[in-house]
């Protein structure tokens, strides 16, 4: 049976936090609080979020300035532009853009309209699959009027959730009518997304950092942060037989601060599962890391979008195959290289599990992690090979404990989840 | 000529990589992936016209010359 819990959600301790906050916001206080505040200069705006350095937060750190210049230019020059928030968060071990959505609507929204004005579009899209976010920006939304959305006009379209629902070129081919899977590039949506014109696919997290530049400016936004990686970001922190906590941490914290406050002592600490799924495997060198995107890809691995699952008594060969198997499930089944790369390796990682793989089964996955790299359309069969390479670099005397049946951990009864670190399995959001 | 090749149509004929192998790689099991950035220097238009023609699925696309910019990351 599964025990349900409350998500524990705090800022680290000492700041002051900017995105989370207790309670659900609501319209008014919001309002009083400076929010919804007239943009003056969209230009000066822009320039504030280039020198803050403000990161996307969907998983692939791309710098937000140069997404909106390049928008605002093509939109310019071919007819228009359109933004999107995107909700969709479809990794399982993440939940902090659906906790935006659901409890701070009017901070999400307030950065849509901000970077709707910033490549001036006149329509938006918050794109999300969770039914709860969803009525909640609904009313948040009728809360507004025209001159507060500076004439925007903005639809929630909600979709079934999956993976790779949440990838840029999934939405925009829900939102021009088709189904929730990713298309190959070019073009990519600031080329031609939706209604054929260049789309800012921003997710929420990034949308909701706009209104806090716009009121104070990047050199207070630099506050926290390290030179490379600016400001607060929201970590989901599941696994360690805790229960899963949401924090809004500065870029740069020390991994073992973050253990000490979550409760889990460092000695117990196998490795972690990084950016949801999608960066892999890392062993016991995560304990010397600062948790910013310089730190975490010297591991060779990627904060992505900030979600840490934190391995104790699960062993790393177990959760491999079983996010493997996940892959494996959970493509699109478009690209031939993908679902036949994720079906061939979670084969392989599984009977790794079950100690029956072969040398010449582990020589086959440590070439497909190489070669089958950049095969799919979208970033899903990278995320299956970072995976497979990760544990193979990551964890080589465990992987020839297992090709030789000799794992205890899994000898006992092997981790197996469907959705491993799944945060809504456990609480309740 | 620029080219793309949309790997969500692509059903593993093969047909490509015989006509023009330098630009299409098949992996094991005989998808195709484009190699390079999709821009094809005149002297080898023929053979990947002749891919482009032969494939079963329409799935290589000549695209026109782009209006659109690409932005840069300044990191890179």
């Amino acid at each position: 049976m599964t025990t349900t819990t409350a998500l524990t959600v705090a800022a680290w301790p000492g700041i002051q936090p900017r995105l989370l906050r207790h309670g659900d916001e609501a319209y008014a206080e919001y309002r009083k609080q400076g929010g919804y505040h007239p943009l003056d200069d969209a230009d000066h705006l822009l320039g504030e979020v280039d020198l803050s350095g403000l990161l996307g937060r969907g998983g692939a750190a791309f710098p937000l300035a140069v997404k909106l210049r390049a928008v605002r230019d093509n939109g310019r020059r071919c007819g228009g532009a359109v933004v999107v928030a995107n909700g969709e968060e479809g990794e399982p071990a993440s939940i902090k853009d659906r906790w935006l959505l659901r409890h701070r609507p009017h901070l999400v929204l307030d950065g849509l309209r901000l970077a709707a004005q910033i490549v001036e579009a006149e329509r938006a899209h918050v794109y999300v699959s969770d039914s709860h976010a969803a009525d909640v920006v609904e009313t948040a939304l009728a809360d507004l009027d025209a001159a507060t959305l500076a004439g925007l006009s903005v639809s929630v379209v909600t979709v079934a959730p999956g993976y790779v629902a949440g990838e840029e070129t999934a939405a925009v081919r829900v939102l021009n009518g088709g189904p929730a899977k990713p298309t190959d590039k070019p073009p990519r949506p600031f080329e031609q997304g939706v209604a054929g014109m260049s789309t800012l696919v921003s997710n929420v997290e990034t949308l909701a950092n706009l209104p806090f530049l716009q009121r104070h400016g990047s050199a207070t936004f630099r506050a926290h942060g390290t030179s490379a990686s600016p400001g607060t970001f929201l970590a989901t922190i599941t696994g360690a037989e805790r229960p899963p906590a949401l924090y809004e941490l500065p870029h740069g914290v020390a991994f073992t601060d973050l253990l000490s406050l979550h409760g889990v002592p460092t000695d117990r600490v196998r490795g972690v599962l990084m950016g949801g799924y999608f960066a892999g495997l890392v062993n016991r060198d995560m304990l010397d890391a600062t948790l910013d995107h310089e730190s975490v890809r010297r591991l060779g691995s990627a904060l992505g979008c900030g979600a840490i699952a934190i391995l104790t008594d699960d062993c790393p060969v177990a959760v491999a195959a079983s996010v493997m198997a996940y892959y494996d499930r959970e493509n699109a089944g478009q690209c031939g290289s993908c679902f036949n790369g994720t079906a061939a390796m979670s084969a392989v990682t599984e009977a790794l599990r079950d100690g029956v793989a072969t040398q010449d089964d582990l020589a086959r996955l440590e070439r497909w992690s190489v070669v089958l790299r950049g095969r799919g359309a979208c970033a899903t069969l990278d995320g299956a090979t970072n995976l497979a390479a990760s544990l193979l670099i990551q964890f080589p005397q465990l992987v020839a404990r297992h090709l030789q049946n000799g794992c205890e951990t899994c000898h006992a009864g092997a981790f197996s989840a469907v959705r491993p670190y799944e945060v809504e399995a456990v609480m309740t959001a | 000529m620029r080219i793309k090749l949309d790997r969500t149509m692509c059903d593993g004929f093969g047909a490509c990589a015989r006509h023009a192998p330098e630009y299409f790689s098949l992996d094991d099991w005989g998808y195709a992936s484009l190699e390079g950035n999709g821009a094809i220097p005149e002297q080898d238009r023929d053979a990947v016209m002749r891919a482009l023609l032969d494939c079963p699925v329409h799935a290589i696309i000549e695209l026109s010359d782009s209006p659109t910019a690409a932005p840069q990351d300044a990191r890179s």
